[in-house]
């Protein structure tokens, strides 16, 4: 880590005052805590992760949701990461129901090839996985196939952040596989020093110091240091894919209101794969009342350690909260990393 | 949910499918969001490449690092 430790020394020298920015990406914190990241950085510079991880981000009522399809008798096939994520009474893995980890929503159709149940894919996911689901409905799949649709987009959630001040933040560290996606130009109208990295421990170091020297040259502009991956206006198939499918609508963050527009609903056209309409699921605000603080955690302004329940009531093993169950969430990462930071 | 994974792809198949090396593991994988040929690199998330990545724009990092290095030096 040769130029990571050129860029540490530089990033000592520079930060003169306080500064916070904020990623929006499990992998960066990933990447982060497990080459204890921080504890090199200088004492003022301080990295917080904000609501970066699907899983962790979707709101109790739409798992409550899921548990109703799976009461109704359909195959649920989901991602590994949200079985465990509670629900108002238990969780998908503790629910009885048919519930199958899958790779990617093709599976999901694979499975539903070969039944006459009713099969339901889960479809959680940023603008990275959002456009896999956009190329599988095209493909017209059975009748017995169809989705919950989940997925949220990340620009809404940054501009909420913003005009809400709460995390006082010096910039974003922007996601570099959303970007890859997407690209940046939807970034652009932010006021707001911005910087879409990639994942090694040097790319987020990069990022960081790219980040501070905006901060010092008065500069508030997306700049790219992932551009192995990333382009400015990314996979344009992909995002024309995306929305001929999607269409944005409101939806809730766990941690958060409802965010305008910040949700993708499948388009008129293509409502008989949609399963909130073909199984009739309405999905309700569920306030939580417990001492899990992942609405913080997720807002960037505490740490997993500051929670009380944190490696004590709530482990990996039995999360209370949706944080402590996602490889991509903060409390699951920093109890795998640094349980004692 | 973001983790992605750079892989070449090695054959394609019918059906926007393709075979992908990352490496170590050959896997089968949806090939509908990109234009690719046999020989280039992309980037596998969920079981599908959802960008194509060239070995010029890998280096161009590189060079982004160098300039970093090259501009703390002033």
């Amino acid at each position: 880590m040769s130029r990571g430790k050129e860029i540490i020394e530089a990033l000592r020298t520079l930060a003169d005052r306080n500064y916070t920015f904020m990623h929006i990406c499990g992998t960066h914190e990933a990447s982060i805590a497990r080459s204890g990241l921080r504890s090199v950085l200088p004492d003022n510079l301080t990295i917080v992760m904000g609501p970066g991880c699907p899983v962790c981000i979707t709101p109790q009522g739409e798992i409550d949701a899921a548990l109703e399809l799976a009461e109704k008798d359909c195959i649920l096939a989901t991602y590994g990461d949200l079985l465990r994520v509670p629900g108002s009474e238990g969780s998908l893995e503790s629910c009885g129901g048919e519930v199958r980890v899958v790779q990617g929503v093709h599976k999901a159709v694979e499975i539903a090839e070969k039944t006459d149940r009713e099969v339901v894919f889960l479809s959680v996911g940023f603008e990275t996985t959002a456009p896999t689901v956009a190329a599988t409905i095209l493909q017209s799949p059975p009748e017995n196939f169809s989705i919950l649709s989940l997925h949220r987009l990340v620009p809404q959630a940054m501009q909420w952040l913003l005009e809400q001040g709460e995390a006082q933040l010096d910039g974003f560290m922007l996601p570099g596989h959303v970007c890859a996606v997407m690209g940046y130009e939807e970034y652009e109208k932010f006021p707001v020093p911005q910087v879409v990295a990639g994942f090694e421990p040097e790319d987020i170091l990069l990022g960081l110091l790219m980040l501070v020297n905006q901060v010092r040259e008065g500069r508030a502009e997306v700049e790219n240091a992932y551009p192995r991956v990333v382009c400015r206006e990314g996979n344009v198939r992909a995002k024309e894919l995306m929305y001929e499918v999607f269409e944005p609508c409101d939806a809730e963050w766990r941690g958060f209101p409802v965010i305008p527009q910040s949700g993708l609903r499948l388009k008129e056209q293509f409502s008989a794969y949609d399963a909130r309409k073909k199984f009739d699921v309405e999905i309700r605000h569920v306030d939580t009342h417990s001492a899990c603080i992942c609405d913080q955690v997720l807002r960037g302004v505490a740490r997993p350690t500051d929670c009380k329940l944190f490696g004590t009531a709530c482990t990996p093993r039995k999360p209370v909260g949706a944080c402590m169950v996602s490889h991509e969430g903060a409390c699951k990462i920093w109890y795998l990393y640094q349980r004692n930071p | 949910m973001c983790i992605a994974v750079p892989a070449e792809v090695l054959e394609i198949k019918e059906g926007k499918i393709g075979v992908v090396d990352y490496g170590d593991l050959r896997q089968e994988v949806r090939l509908d969001l990109v234009d690719v040929e046999v020989g280039e690199f992309v980037l596998v998330h969920v079981g599908f490449a959802i960008q194509k990545l060239s070995r010029e724009e890998a280096l161009e990092t590189r060079e982004l690092f160098r300039q970093v290095y090259a501009a703390m030096e002033e």
